[in-house]
């Protein structure tokens, strides 16, 4: 058998994994590759750590390699063990579990760690670095202990992380040291610009200021700065940029600088050791953008597989787009970087936060940024990489003609980068749109374009919109649930026709018999709402909230919050409900925001005996259905009075109650316009005017807020309850899984759903109410169980092993 | 014949404790064990709390050899025990067979 060669990598980050990627896609029989990975498990896109902490992605999202993609290359990963020293002249890499592993090339990705300023007091607890996974999961864990929060840095890393804290309802303070913010990239008007933007989303920006000390007994409660200034914070993120990892080259007597020196071809003075990454120091930068990184990963697997030996990196333009909600920011080259017979275009309007600055120098651009207003990035972007002659007209590259498509993306050229993280051009997304990927998702998975840093994604939807039409071509996107391959209507259209009752059955019909535990509780909704009495339900296709009637909580003890009708109880129901939360030990009685009572920490065996003691309805707070409709006082009571708003509130919690949707579905009746009970930020909201009731759907206040749109105007209860339960059956029909009714009626459009629901457009009226009555007529209260359960441990908690 | 004597096995008592399509949590000595009846007629044996959070797998959605945490929809398979949307926690998994309507784990 021919001699294989042994390629080590130390360091298993974003570019140590493309490194491999891309040596496989040149030879993948080449090596024998083992890869050495401190963190303890496969790749992930650091970039996107921001968008972790912001909530927008969740962690698995992040991950581009995960163990078993290793284990398919057949590549060792030992993930989790630090390399502790290299042995040059043995050609052997010595871990710290004592292993040795003989390598006859080796590369260093080690990476860089955060650069902590000297301070004092920086070992608080309380104070977090933002670098890792794991920094992300804690940062955000102890951010809901905190009200105050200090970022110590306002860099790109920096802002980021400030804005990240702030959704977890935190009141964040950036601290700069420099005079203004992003020195790296920005001018002092550009920051001042981007400073009154952040301002003004609730950021506190603090520039100038020298951290000395934390201060705190133990937890870190505040800084301390050179001037003598404090600053409350009950928690501190520091993230003042990167220093390389290169001590173990250093150690073994590799060239390091402020990184391991390496040549155009990313080799150490070592020649059988290569560095590359953040790690790596070339032509005197250490760069620590992805897109530079990752083309120096593609000139070493050139080299080191031998594909092209004679490949070279010439060093990088450093083009960057700010990840920060709701602001617009991209930044090419370094702004401050101004010779005296540059050409400088600058437009400023700090009203409208726009800012735009463009150095040219010897007719190509040099350095830039775009702020407020970024529509033409593509261009620019792409103009700087290729180093090409500007146009004459400067003020068209700062404002592109809407009308004319200047600066769209029709008008770039077929070699322009779309993607600089991954080097995708717009040849070769038109070649992967000609192919059939027509989704910002499957071009990401065929070309890698907007996998990196994300910012090109709404350049890819672009791309889509002007060349495919944005037809959506990627199927699963239209399927109900993930596990069977047909959309709404399709599904909806085969269960009628073939009469799938149950959700084993649409398995073993529609499914090819392969179940699948994440599209249960969709299709289990589905089939409810299609065939009410008559659907066969089938338990384990309930999530455990909908087994045992109540809501699952982080303890593994359950909620159980009684139906209160439109919230009017009395002394008596009250008496009961205070008796039952001391017998069973509630560790909270909290009242919800939807006018209940919610008793908490309540153990899985005691269930079918409180909702005894309570002798009321579920309150259904546990599931996708109606869950209650708030009231304000109405009539009865009120001075402003218009409608009897609590009264009607109860009818409408009495008719709908459990019955379920593709979503939870909130509900409010207000008796008059002042609207107390917010029903325009409800579901489904009914607010009292002269003459009538104005009902409104699809508002939300949760995550996102949204007014909800006028349906139509009724004059009597009868009129809102008939009207309401039409809503409810159309959006049962088609709604999909977890779609709540904000964006169901975004997507359906308010005019279309006034034309069906209203004018009978369709004809479908009679039918709708008819359904929904059945419904309506099915329900039966889940707390009944509590005599009569199911099956015999249905409510036990954990069961003894031997009987 | 495997027995609830055979050194290692203990029994669970019968299958029908648990629902079809559904898991349980048993008490075993002193460590909590999530079991599960799928719908194929497959029995898997995995640790009770999720490594995320301590979620009671046994209340997860379960199928296609599959488990979700109730809490944060972690997935598993119950087989081998491999997160599959996490590679930096997996499960200990425990043999478990179905003998004569008794359900028997290997501890």
């Amino acid at each position: 058998m021919q001699y294989q060669e042994r390629l080590v990598v130390i360091g298993n980050g974003m570019v140590g994994a493309k490194t491999l990627e891309e040596i496989l896609a040149r030879d993948r029989g080449r090596f024998s590759i083992t890869v050495f990975g401190e963190e303890p498990h496969g790749c992930y896109n650091r970039i996107l750590l921001s968008n972790v902490l912001n909530g927008a992605q969740s962690e698995d999202e992040v991950f581009t390699h995960t163990p078993a993609w290793y284990h398919q290359n057949d590549i060792t990963l030992r993930a989790g063990v630090r390399v502790s020293s290299i042995d040059r002249e043995r050609k052997v890499v010595v871990a710290e579990d004592g292993t040795e592993e003989p390598f006859d090339k080796l590369v260093i990705a080690t990476g860089s760690r955060p650069f902590v300023p000297p301070m004092e007091g920086a070992d608080k607890a309380g104070v977090f670095l933002f670098r890792t996974l794991a920094d992300c999961r804690e940062i955000a864990g102890y951010a809901k202990e905190c009200r105050k929060a200090a970022v110590i840095g306002g860099g790109l890393l920096g802002l980021e992380a400030a804005r990240g804290l702030a959704t977890h309802g935190v009141e964040v303070s950036v601290v700069e040291v420099a005079p203004h913010l992003m020195v790296q990239q920005l001018d002092a008007e550009g920051a001042g610009v981007l400073q009154g933007v952040l301002e003004g989303m609730g950021l506190r920006i603090l520039t100038g200021r020298a951290t000395t000390r934390l201060v705190g007994n133990g937890r870190v409660q505040g800084l301390e700065f050179r001037d003598g200034e404090t600053l409350d914070a009950d928690m501190v993120v520091i993230s003042c940029g990167i220093r390389a990892n290169s001590e173990i080259a250093r150690e073994c007597g590799l060239e390091v600088d402020r990184g391991i020196k390496v040549d155009d071809q990313m080799r150490t003075s070592d020649e059988s050791i290569f560095a590359v990454g953040e790690c790596a120091q070339h032509r005197g930068v250490v760069y620590g953008l992805v897109a530079p990184l990752y083309e120096q990963a593609q000139v070493l697997a050139d080299v080191l597989t031998g594909i092209s030996p004679h490949s070279l990196y010439l060093g990088s333009k450093l083009a960057t787009k700010l990840k920060v909600m709701g602001v617009e920011l991209l930044s090419l080259g370094r702004l401050s970087d101004v010779a005296e017979d540059d050409e400088v275009v600058s437009y400023l309007e700090p009203r409208a936060g726009v800012y735009k600055k463009l150095v040219v120098r010897g007719g190509k651009l040099h350095a830039g940024c775009l702020l407020g207003e970024s529509r033409n990035s593509g261009s620019l972007m792409d103009l700087f990489a290729r180093d090409a002659d500007v146009p004459d007209s400067r003020s068209v590259l700062l404002f592109p003609r809407q009308e004319s498509g200047a600066g769209g993306i029709e008008d770039l050229p077929n070699e322009a980068l779309i993607c600089s993280c991954h080097q995708v051009t717009k040849k070769k997304l038109l070649s992967a749109l000609d192919a059939g990927r027509c989704s910002v998702s499957t071009l990401g998975a065929c070309t890698k374009a907007g996998t990196g840093c994300g910012g090109c994604k709404p350049l890819l939807q672009e791309l889509i919109e002007a060349y495919a039409g944005g037809t959506p071509s990627d199927p699963a996107d239209d399927w109900y649930v993930p596990g069977v391959p047909l959309s709404k209507p399709e599904l909806m259209e085969e269960i009628r026709r073939r009469g799938l009752k149950s959700v084993s059955a649409v398995f073993r019909e529609l499914a090819g018999g392969a179940e699948d535990p994440a599209s249960k509780m969709g299709l289990a909704s589905l089939l409810k709402a299609i065939w009410h009495e008559e659907y066969e339900d089938e338990r384990d296709a309930r999530f455990i909230n909908d087994r045992v009637h109540a809501n699952i909580q982080k303890d593994a003890t359950y909620s159980v919050v009684p139906r209160i009708f439109g919230g009017v109880t009395s002394p008596e129901e009250l008496r009961r409900i205070a008796d039952a939360a001391e017998k069973f030990g509630a560790k909270m009685v909290k009242i919800t925001g939807g006018q209940r009572i919610d008793l908490l920490g309540i153990r899985r065996e005691d269930l079918p005996a409180i909702w005894d003691d309570l002798g009321m309805p579920s309150g259904h707070a546990y599931t996708k259905a109606m869950r209650t409709c708030k009231t304000c006082v109405g009539t009865e009571f009120c001075r402003y009075g218009v409608g009897d708003s609590t009264a009607l509130g109860i009818r409408i919690e009495r008719r709908f109650q459990g019955i379920e949707f593709p979503h939870k579905v909130k509900l409010a009746a207000s008796g008059c316009p002042r609207n107390c009970a917010e029903a325009t930020v409800k579901d489904i909201g009914v607010v009292a005017v002269d003459g009538g009731w104005e009902v409104y759907i699809g508002g939300a206040a949760g995550s996102r807020v949204r007014a909800g749109d006028l349906l139509c105007k009724v004059e009597t209860p009868d009129e809102v309850l008939r009207v309401m339960g039409r809503f409810m059956q159309y959006y049962r029909e088609h709604g999909k899984w977890m779609e709540r009714t904000a964006a169901f009626v975004e997507r359906v459009g308010i005019g279309l759903l006034r034309s069906v629901l209203v004018d009978d457009s369709e004809g479908i009226c009679d039918r709708l109410d008819e359904e929904i009555q059945r419904a309506v007529d099915a329900y039966v209260d889940p707390w009944d169980e509590a005599g009569k359960p199911y099956h015999q441990t249905q409510f036990a908690g954990e069961l003894e092993a031997a009987r | 014949m495997t027995t609830p004597e055979t050194p290692g096995w203990v029994g669970l008592g019968p299958a029908e404790r648990i629902p079809l399509g559904e898991g349980r949590t048993f008490v075993v000595g002193d460590q909590g064990i999530a079991v599960f009846r799928q719908r194929d007629g497959s029995v898997a044996a995995v640790q009770s709390r999720c490594p995320h959070a301590s979620g009671p797998l046994a209340e997860g959605m379960v199928g296609g050899g599959m488990v979700i945490c109730p809490l944060h929809s972690y997935r598993f398979d119950l087989n081998t025990g491999e997160c599959l949307n996490d590679p930096t926690v997996c499960l200990r998994t425990f043999e478990v067979r179905e003998q004569g309507g008794e359900l028997l784990v290997r501890v």
